[in-house]
């Protein structure tokens, strides 16, 4: 009973800590609707308005055929350069891709010369090369074949693909992006404001006055991660209802209250790290570059960025002790494919234990790390 | 004596002044003319406005209302201001605050004397001075944070000194200090004084034992002055026999009424047998530094029990030994017949603990912090509010039970953290140093409160302090030095043992005994008198107003130090990047792969088995269990498994032959768009290729050929493998976040922890503070360049093609940018919390998502794309992937540094021009 009451009134207080720091206020409200939205509407898809030159050395039919091929959203109108100012264009990065059709490139084809189109690509914008090159190569190449087609027919059996893109029938980079950034930004806030709280009180000597009350290690760090858990979950559900949802138009299959309650587990197991960080680091300032070396390995390899299956299998693994990991795996699941509780449970019952091990493991190292440091 | 002086006799005319802090008027319509060459006393309760009037004299605040002229100028112009800033000092209160912890006390020295322009041999004769005759000399590499109280006062006072100042403020500069420490304190400053008669010393104290010293005295109540003059007018003026009766007398009726005398019934020893504490050879070491030696003593239930000592003598660790919060190394202590044990939560609801320095929570209000600690003692909810309002009025603080308690004075927080520790009603209280800093009027009535718990409730009081006629007060002191316990008995049995007529005599003679004396010689001090000052005026009138690279070097150096210090920070700084390099550089992989798919293959001939043989040899998928239903196909994409499923219709085969038209489906999960695109490609590649061989076998006749052909090149990454491409972008990550929040923590540090008002109140300009600061930070950036580059070349195997030149100076142009960015975050956050925040957001952001990393800025679309245009770091990363892969130099990637260039000084000039000179 005393020992609720300890938590919940050490959470309260938390909260008016956060309550009267304007600047932090700004800054949350910031993360959770102006970051979203601008990081959800930057990203293209991953062909998107590709910059593409051509080098027309035919001037026949059908090279203007191809040229006229490419065009927006894809790819942007392509510029008709010489081939003296394809190698410069490249350097500087003006276009990704150039296209050179060679001379005598119709009557080759029709001749039955099978003449080489060269496509150079700008392989560092790796996102954009690999697509963009299979891409082209299928509109060359089917423009080419329709020209012949009217000539002479053929005997390619008519298979067709019929691809059917399920949970995000467009392939709208919004969808992920918001929710990406979402998991990103609830991540981050929550271990900053746990740990960095945790720090101050060590650094204001506020930390030493509740070790002599009736008060356990455990119930501190218990109140900081109801009370920054909470304000994380408050600014998420605000930012999925009115940003994602709202301002964004994203369509949410999924059930919201597993998907939050997934995230409540989420944040038990951020604000435990957050804790175990401020355990490590003596100082603020240490504390903030633990935040980078930790947060930013984890906001990349959580397979929120660039898919998990393709990571070196040793991250993959070291990658599941991150909490990240799971939340985002669980995200997708629920919130896109409408995964029920039956399919995300192990996911949750990681989080749970990452929080719990996290949690028992500061607990214990709790007072002998205040005390040292008295 | 006053009507003798002229106008130029006054340092320092105020007129008019009024200040206030949001709705509180600290100071009302104050008219004050200070007289020079003198020491002048401020004297007067907590809060009525002491220490603003001293920081608007010192320019360390903005004058909000009213005009006040300093060493005849005008302290509103900021010409004046930055000509007469080398003429003042500026000790602010509390112990030490605007000193460095981790820096020595040479280095400290070091850093206020660069601070003023003085030469390396003029620094080190007068560091040498000043610590010789303050007796610092012996510890000149102890860093401060392990000094004692009054040594930090003393050092304050070095620091403050160390440029012949025409006029020395000190703000409560012995509070906490122990008596020997006090009195060598004031004999400095007098010898100073003797030297430089015409240096002229405001002081504020709360000791009026002390006031008595000084030449003339101003006494401040709510704002206002009630009377000024020298200790003899005021005698005159009140008929009182001493300065604290005078005092009394001075203030309003009102205030009056609550001050009556102690009276102290005696302990009756017959009465009480319970003891409340005991302490058998309790001893601290930490590490060889033995803090408290086998300490014993007993105190009675009811008793009132002194701690008297020098500062840093092993009193606090005692008493947190006996609240738990340290274990000891040696030794037992009982609190009511129970082993004093951490884990125990029952005996912890019997004591009340305040420690020497506030702790309480600075973001709740008076009220707020009563009403929590109540409730964490589990008090009952109905007995809290009149217990809270109870408390409020006993200590005074009735009148700002909604203020913050950070702006209030010391005073008042003390009587908060007093409060506080006796909200639920303690059996034992143990005191530090309550009553430091607090004003006389507060302190008997603190002192008749005690004595009424003591005497009435039985309460057993366990206090340190400094003030010898509270020690008098006590049943019985014990003497404290260097971690023993000298002497423990009736403070008029010690008079007697000693032959003493004070307690303070008794106390320093046992200190002598104990050669503390030794230790810390007053040695008559010979400042360098005219000389200096001669060069401080020419020195001041010349070069103040240009760009000192002497002034920006200190805090450079300063920096420098601290991040040698802190080898965790400095190493994890280093290091850390070439982890992160790791980490990022394997793990992010842009060739997607090894996805998994499964087939629904309700055809079952071997012409369906062939098409799905034909994805699974591909070597971009790994194929799962084949599906049997659409149920399954439906649960096992939205589990996850899953990322592609095909589907072959019945009849497929049999179509094929005929050549009748036919559909396989292929389902993706769209769940991360990228990966789906990728998979499209493969999945339509797959079926050409598919299409291709069949059309061969079955029908003979060969297509692959095709009609024309594509040769793809992939330029300057041959082999399309994401390291050449990704790690070049991870450098300028890296770059960015790390610098950027250590010099954004960095400011925001010296905000937080009060050091800040160095650069409010010395001749440092806003230039030199930032640019100062942030040099060491643009090395510690091009360290960490040169190891990720060395680290990229070798480990990752990325050659570099280009010009290395070009790069370096991209990098430091870079590095500038990261860290002005840094200074620009710390100019708008007052906590590190804000400031690590502000940092993350504004970088890992901007630096993963929109500057090129994954997307070519030039695809991006929105308000992103117009934030990677800008930033900095999409110009970094195109001209690092150049060098990298393209092998670009200079002048084939100009057009990128010169945005970048453009966004690093712009940013650095914009955050110097919003800085705050002085505190608002």
């Amino acid at each position: 009973m005393s020992r609720a009451s300890n938590i919940y009134q050490l959470g309260i207080k938390e909260l008016w800590s956060l309550w009267r720091d304007p600047i932090m206020l700004v800054l949350i409200i910031y993360t959770f609707s102006v970051a979203i939205y601008i990081a959800a509407t930057a990203i293209p898809d991953s062909l998107h308005k590709a910059a593409i030159a051509i080098v027309d050395e035919d001037g026949s039919p059908l090279s203007g055929r191809i040229i006229s091929a490419f065009y927006p959203p894809h790819f942007m109108a392509p510029v008709l350069v010489s081939l003296k100012e394809v190698d410069p264009g490249m350097d500087a990065g003006k276009f990704t891709f150039a296209l050179d059709i060679p001379p005598e490139f119709q009557r080759d084809v029709l001749a039955g010369g099978i003449p080489t189109i060269q496509l150079n690509v700008d392989a560092t914008r790796m996102s954009q090369a690999f697509i963009g090159s299979s891409y082209i190569e299928q509109i060359v190449l089917s423009e080419v074949n329709e020209f012949v087609q009217r000539y002479r027919g053929s005997a390619v059996p008519p298979v067709e693909l019929s691809m059917r893109v399920r949970f995000n029938p467009s392939l709208t980079p919004v969808w992920f992006g918001s929710l990406m950034e979402l998991v990103s930004n609830l991540t981050m806030l929550s271990v900053i404001l746990t740990g960095a709280a945790l720090i101050r009180e060590r650094e204001h000597g506020t930390i030493e006055h509740l070790l002599v009350m009736p008060v356990t290690p455990g119930e501190i760090m218990l109140a900081k991660v109801w009370s920054m858990g909470l304000v994380t979950l408050i600014a998420s559900i605000f930012s999925l209802s009115f940003i994602v949802q709202g301002l964004l138009q994203v369509p949410i299959e999924g059930s919201l209250v597993l998907f939050f309650f997934s995230a409540a587990l989420h944040l038990f197991a951020t604000t435990s790290l957050g804790i175990s960080m401020a355990m490590l680091a003596r100082t603020m300032p240490q504390f903030g570059l633990l935040v980078v070396l930790i947060l930013l390995p984890m906001d990349v390899l959580s397979g929120g960025t660039t898919p998990r299956e393709s990571m070196p299998e040793i991250a993959q693994y070291i990658m599941l002790l991150a909490p990240t990991t799971h939340f985002v795996s669980i995200a997708q699941a629920v919130l896109f494919r409408g995964a029920g509780f039956e399919v995300v449970w192990p996911q949750m019952l990681a989080l749970l234990l990452i929080g719990s091990s996290l949690f028992v493991l500061s607990r214990h190292r709790f007072r002998k790390i205040i005390s040292t440091l008295a | 004596m006053m009507s003798a002086l002229t106008e130029n006799h006054f340092v320092a005319r105020l007129k008019q002044v009024s200040l206030s802090y949001g709705k509180t008027l600290a100071l009302k319509e104050i008219d004050l003319d200070i007289p020079a060459g003198c020491m002048v006393g401020l004297i007067g309760p907590d809060g009525v406005g002491k220490s603003s009037l001293m920081s608007l004299v010192a320019g360390a605040r903005a004058i909000q209302k009213g005009r006040i002229e300093v060493l005849g100028g005008d302290m509103a112009s900021v010409s004046h201001r930055t000509g007469t800033c080398p003429n003042i000092a500026y000790m602010p209160q509390g112990l030490g605050k605007n000193l460095y912890p981790t820096l020595s006390i040479e280095e400290n020295l070091q850093f206020f004397g660069r601070l003023f322009g003085h030469g390396v041999a003029e620094r080190r004769r007068r560091i040498d001075e000043l610590t010789v005759s303050t007796g610092l000399h012996l510890f000149l590499d102890r860093p401060v944070g392990k000094l004692s109280g009054g040594m930090k006062q003393k050092l304050g006072m070095c620091c403050a000194l160390i440029h012949d100042p025409e006029l020395l403020i000190l703000d409560e500069p012995t509070t906490g200090v122990d008596p020997l420490a006090r009195n060598q304190f004031w004999d400095l400053i007098s010898h100073i004084r003797n030297q430089r008669p015409d240096m002229s010393v405001i002081v504020s104290t709360a000791y009026m034992g002390e006031a008595e010293r000084f030449d003339w005295l101003v006494v401040m109540d709510a704002g206002r002055i009630l009377a000024t003059g020298t200790p003899c007018d005021l005698y005159q003026q009140t008929g009182a026999g001493s300065l604290e009766a005078a005092f009394i007398a001075l203030l309003p009726e009102e205030q009056r009424r609550g001050y009556h005398a102690v009276v102290v019934s005696p302990f009756s020893t017959s009465e009480e047998q319970e003891i409340a504490i005991e302490a058998h050879d309790l001893s601290m070491h930490f590490g060889d530094f033995v803090a408290v030696d086998h300490v014993n003593f007993s105190i009675r239930r009811g008793e009132i029990f002194g701690f008297i000592g020098s500062n840093g003598c092993g009193k606090s660790t005692t008493m947190k030994m006996l609240t738990g919060l340290l274990p000891a190394s040696g030794g037992k202590a009982w609190l009511f017949g129970h082993e004093v044990n951490s884990h125990d939560i029952a005996s912890r609801r019997r004591v009340g603990y305040m420690s020497q320095s506030f702790s309480l929570y600075s973001e709740l209000t008076v009220r707020q912090n009563l009403v929590l600690h109540a409730r964490l003692f589990n008090m009952y909810e109905v007995e809290i509010p009149p217990r809270v309002e109870e408390m409020l009025l006993r200590f005074g603080l009735d009148k700002v039970p909604d203020a913050m308690p950070g702006s209030l004075p010391l005073g008042i927080r003390q009587r908060l953290s007093l409060a506080v520790a006796m909200v639920h009603k303690p059996e034992l209280l143990i005191l530090d140093e309550p009553t430091s800093g607090v004003d006389p009027i507060a302190r008997e009535n603190f002192w008749q409160l005690m004595v009424d718990l003591a005497r009435k409730d039985k309460i057993t009081i366990f206090i340190s302090t400094h003030f010898m006629n509270e020690a008098e007060r006590c049943d019985r002191i014990s003497l404290m030095h260097a971690g023993k316990v000298m002497v423990s008995d009736e403070p008029s049995e010690l008079l007697k043992k000693c032959g003493a007529g004070t307690l303070e005599q008794v106390f320093i003679e046992y200190m002598k005994k104990a050669g503390m004396a030794a230790i810390l010689p007053v040695v008559p001090f010979s400042p360098p008198a005219i000389r200096s000052v001669a060069s401080g005026t020419g020195w001041a009138s010349g070069l103040r107003r240009r760009f000192s690279m002497s002034r920006a070097f200190s805090y450079t150096l300063r920096e420098w130090l601290e991040l040698r210090r802190d080898r965790v920070r400095g190493a994890m700084a280093l290091i850390g990047c070439l982890i992160l390099m790791f980490v990022i550089g394997y793990g992010i992989n842009m060739d997607v792969n090894d996805l998994s798919y499964a087939v629904l293959d309700r055809d079952q001939t071997i012409l369906s088995h062939d098409y799905s043989l034909n994805l699974s040899g591909s070597g971009y998928f790994t194929e799962r269990p084949p599906l049997t239903s659409y149920t399954e196909l439906d649960q096992r994409m939205r589990s996850g498994e899953l990322s592609l499923a095909i589907e072959i219709l019945p009849g497929f085969a049999r179509d094929v032959q005929r050549g009748k038209p036919i559909q396989i489906a292929a389902w993706i999960d769209g769940s991360m768009t990228m990966r789906a695109e990728v998979i499209q490609g493969y999945v339509q590649g797959m079926h050409q290729g598919w299409l291709k061989n069949i059309t061969k076998d079955h029908f003979g006749q060969d297509v692959t050929a095709g009609l024309a052909k594509i040769e793809t090149r992939f330029r300057y990454n041959p082999d399309v493998m994401s390291m050449p491409s990704i790690v070049p972008a991870v450098i300028p990550i890296l770059m960015l976040m790390i610098p950027c929040m250590l010099t954004a923590l960095s400011v925001v540090r010296e905000k937080e922890l009060g050091s800040m008002i160095n650069f409010y109140v010395t001749p440092v300009t806003r230039a030199e503070f930032l640019l100062g600061k942030q040099l060491p930070y643009i090395i510690l950036a091009m360290l960490n360049f040169l190891l990720m580059l060395v680290l990229a070349v070798t480990i990752f195997g990325v050659p570099m093609t280009g010009s290395f030149t070009a790069l370096m100076l991209a990098a430091l142009i870079f590095s500038i940018f990261s860290t002005g960015f840094g200074l620009f975050a710390s100019i708008f956050t007052r906590s590190q919390i804000a400031a690590i925040f502000a940092t993350m957001l504004g970088t890992m952001l901007p630096a993963i998502e929109f500057s090129g990393l994954l997307n070519p800025v030039s695809t991006l679309e929105g308000a992103g794309k117009i934030i990677g245009e800008v930033y900095p770091a999409s110009h970094f990363l195109v001209i690092s992937r150049g060098v990298f892969a393209k092998a670009l130099g200079m002048h084939d990637l100009g057009a990128f540094f010169w945005p970048m260039l453009l966004a690093a000084l712009g940013i650095v000039v914009l955050s110097i021009l919003l800085l705050k000179k002085q505190d608002s």
